[in-house]
This record gives structure tokens, C-alpha cells and sequence, in this order.
């Protein structure tokens, strides 16, 4: 992770896949059945570019910071601690930008900006989670407990966050795809991506997690340098 | 195991000499439901249900609290010292799990009491009280630990716990639902299962964390 930080060939991969979800994500042809046949999607089906490539990019963040607190756990090296905060931050600002573009969404073609979807609860649930997170941070002054304390909230957290995200949608009707009846799915309703919109799709999915790590780390290269600075 | 029941039994005793806090806790739980009758007086069995487990997590996070924090550093260093990180939380973890069951059953009878009796089932809900106050105690209790290391009380509980804990009490509301009609639930032993699955995994994360917890 050290010498990825100041590579640049992910950096210029991630701008060129987000140049061309833009381009793509705004061009091509939308599928005529699951568009306008079959539902009041219409254009706006466009956002599911951007809006769920977001949800899965903050789930990659902060499964990056779940990785970093585990290993803070089993070698207390204050950088490691710095990396799982930087990450989960990214990776909960991504989860406001996916809630806020999906109620935009939801407003468009459900008519309200909140129905109490189940997906739409697991994201709120996860927004509170990690405001937690920083709350528990910020209350402790010791830096060696807080990195301690704060690691095993994170992991404790994650391992009960991402079953709730597994079993919510069972347990009522969602509104998002593959929601109907008691056979929710907590991804994607896999059937109804064409293969076009999934060849946007991926490449938005990755374009989206290297822009999250890239900010991330550029946060993290200037809490280094201010640790450097003041142990100089 | 000796050294389990060894804590357990500390704890008990405890609770014994220092009766204030169970008797605290009851009145806790007498009070709240006493204030919800005179508000509510006698609610639909929706709202009975919603309200109960309401209440449960509201008890959970009074009762469990102080666990942690009535345990001096010094006195923590000595139980660590003797008995080990892993069985002190198993012993803390399964006497919060009876101590919130015999609450839960209390709030029980005191629902039944005062709030009337909604319940066509009474035995089946019974259980899923017992199992519901498990499931909650047993989250509770590991962040109370985390609270206690951060020097905070049922404030930052509250907070790191009520997003943790809608999975298990959706899960009792659901299968709890069941107790009040003739209502068939699609599934509702998987539900269960589901439930006693997310316990078990909560105590794994429980006993692999709290050695780093307690670490100083």
C-alpha cells in the first residue's frame, strides 16, 4: 500500500473510468423494456451509474478500513490506525453522496424522497454506524485507547453491519429491483442488468472505489505529514 | 470454566450486597411502563408489540450499563490477572443474558398488567422474550465494555448500539407477531435460527475482541 500511494497509473485509470462512465453512462441506449416498457424508470435510470456504483464503492472503503483496523489489532502501529480512519471517512461521505442521490432518484420515481426501503434503512443504519465511530473517536484523548478502542468498534461493527444488510431486505418488500414479495435481494436484481448497462456498469464501480481510495489517501499523506511534523 | 462460574458467581454476589442497582433497575422498568399506561392506556396489539421491545432496548441499555463501569481499573487489572480476558467477558456476557431475562420476563408481566393483554400465544411469546433479551444483553454488553474503556456512560452506548441492535429487534418483531394472532409465518423457525445465528456470532466477536479491549 506504501508504494501504491505514490503510484500513478490507478489514478489516471480512475479518472478515465469516470470519463467514461459520464460519457457512456450518459449516452448509451437504455434498455427499452425495463426503461420505458415496464416501469416510469425512464432517462433517470441513467443514475444507476452513479448511485449504486457509490454504495458499492463505500462498501469497499470501508472494508479497506476494516482490514487496516484488524491489522492495527494485531500490530499497533499508529499509521495503520490513520489508514481504517481515513478510509471509513471517504467511505461515509460516498454513503451520504449514494443516499442523497438515491432519494434524488427515489423522488422521481417512487414520489417520495424516503419510503423506509429496507435498503434505503441499511443505509441510513451504516451513515449512523460510522458517525458513531467518530463520535467514540473524539471522546478519548489517549491516543494509544482511542486507536485501540475505535479498531475493535470498527471490526465489531462491520461484522454486524454487513449481515443487517444480508437480512433486512428478507424481511419486507423493497422497492428496489428484485424486492418483490419475501425474495429479497440485498444486491443488485441481477436479471434486470443488460449486458450493455453492465459493461458501464463495472468499469463505474471501479472508477468510483479508486477515486474514494485516491481522496482517501491524499488525506492520509497530509495527516503523515502533520504527525512528522509534530514529532520533528 | 472454573473461573466462569467463579465470576459469575462474584457478580451475584455482588447484585446481593449492593441491591440498589437491581432494585434501581426494577423501578426503571415499573416507572417507564407506568408512564406509557397513563399515556397509552391499553394500545392495539401492533403497538403493544412495538412499544414492548421499545421498552426491552431502553431496560437493555440501563441494565447493562454498569456492568463495566462499576469495576474499578485497579480491581479489572485483577481479574485480568487471574482469570483472563475470555472468561470474563463469557462470565459478564451470560450474567447480563440472565439479568436481562428476568427483567424482560418482569416488564412482562407488568405490560400485562397494566398495558392488557393482547397475546393469543402467552407461551410462545414467552420464549421469544427470554431469546429477545439474550440477543439484546449480549450486544449491550460488549459495548458497554466499549463504552467503559472510553470513560462514557449509557449516552455513547445508546449511540454506538441503536443502529447495531435493528437487526435482532426487527427480527423479534417479526417473530413476535406471531404471538398475538392465529397467523401463520412463512419461515418463522428460520427466523429464529437467524436470530440465535446473529447471538452466537455477536459472542464470537465478543471473545475475540475483548482481549484487545482490556489490553494495556
Amino acid at each position: 500500500m506504501q508504494a501504491l500511494i505514490h503510484r500513478k497509473w490507478w489514478k489516471i485509470l480512475s479518472i478515465v473510468l469516470l470519463l467514461y462512465t459520464f460519457i457512456a453512462g450518459l449516452l448509451i441506449p437504455l434498455p427499452y423494456e425495463t426503461a420505458y416498457a415496464n416501469s416510469n424508470l425512464y432517462e433517470s435510470m441513467r443514475n444507476f451509474f452513479f448511485h449504486v456504483p457509490m454504495w458499492f464503492s463505500q462498501l469497499v472503503l470501508i472494508s479497506v478500513s476494516l482490514f487496516y483496523s484488524i491489522k492495527y489489532l494485531r500490530n499497533p502501529d499508529p499509521i495503520y490506525d490513520i489508514y481504517a480512519t481515513e478510509f471509513a471517512r471517504t467511505g461515509t461521505v460516498l454513503g451520504c453522496l449514494g443516499l442523497i442521490t438515491g432519494s434524488i432518484w427515489a423522488n422521481y420515481t417512487w414520489g417520495t424522497y424516503w419510503s423506509n426501503d429496507p435498503k434505503q434503512t441499511g443505509a441510513a443504519i451504516a451513515l449512523l454506524i460510522y458517525i458513531a465511530y467518530f463520535v467514540l473517536r473524539n471522546s478519548m484523548t489517549d491516543m494509544d485507547k482511542r486507536s485501540r478502542v475505535a479498531a475493535v468498534y470498527n471490526i465489531f461493527a462491520y461484522f454486524i453491519y454487513i449481515p443487517m444488510i444480508l437480512i433486512l431486505p428478507r424481511l419486507t418488500e423493497s422497492l428496489h429491483p428484485g424486492g418483490k414479495g419475501t425474495e429479497g435481494n440485498p444486491g443488485l436484481g441481477g436479471s434486470s442488468l443488460d449486458a450493455t448497462m453492465r459493461l458501464v456498469f463495472w468499469p463505474a464501480v471501479i472508477g468510483w472505489s479508486l477515486l474514494g481510495t485516491w481522496i482517501s489517501t491524499l488525506r492520509l499523506r497530509v495527516r503523515l505529514l502533520e504527525e512528522k511534523k509534530h514529532s520533528a | 470454566m472454573n473461573h466462569i462460574i467463579a465470576l459469575i458467581k462474584k457478580d451475584l454476589l455482588l447484585e446481593i450486597r449492593q441491591q440498589y442497582t437491581f432494585y434501581g433497575i426494577l423501578l426503571y422498568i415499573a416507572s417507564t411502563i407506568f408512564v406509557l399506561y397513563l399515556a397509552m392506556n391499553q394500545p392495539e396489539e401492533k403497538v403493544w408489540n412495538g412499544l414492548f421491545w421499545m421498552i426491552q432496548l431502553f431496560i437493555c441499555v440501563n441494565a447493562v450499563a454498569k456492568s463495566f463501569l462499576q469495576e474499578s481499573q485497579g480491581r479489572m487489572l485483577y481479574f485480568y490477572t487471574i482469570a483472563g480476558a475470555r472468561d470474563f467477558i463469557l462470565s459478564k456476557l451470560l450474567f447480563n443474558a440472565g439479568l436481562m431475562i428476568i427483567m424482560s420476563l418482569v416488564s412482562l408481566l407488568l405490560f400485562q398488567l397494566l398495558m392488557g393483554n393482547p397475546l393469543q400465544n402467552p407461551i410462545r411469546f414467552i420464549g421469544f422474550v427470554c431469546l429477545g433479551g439474550c440477543s439484546l444483553s449480549l450486544v449491550f454488553t460488549f459495548l458497554a465494555a466499549i463504552a467503559a474503556r472510553a470513560r462514557q456512560g449509557a449516552a455513547l452506548m445508546a449511540i454506538m448500539g441503536f443502529p447495531l441492535i435493528i437487526p435482532q429487534v426487527l427480527l423479534l418483531m417479526k417473530m413476535s407477531n406471531t404471538a398475538f394472532a392465529d397467523i401463520i409465518q412463512v419461515g418463522l423457525w428460520q427466523i429464529v435460527l437467524l436470530l440465535v445465528a446473529l447471538d452466537v456470532l455477536v459472542i464470537a466477536l465478543a471473545v475475540i475482541l475483548f482481549p484487545f479491549l482490556w489490553k494495556d
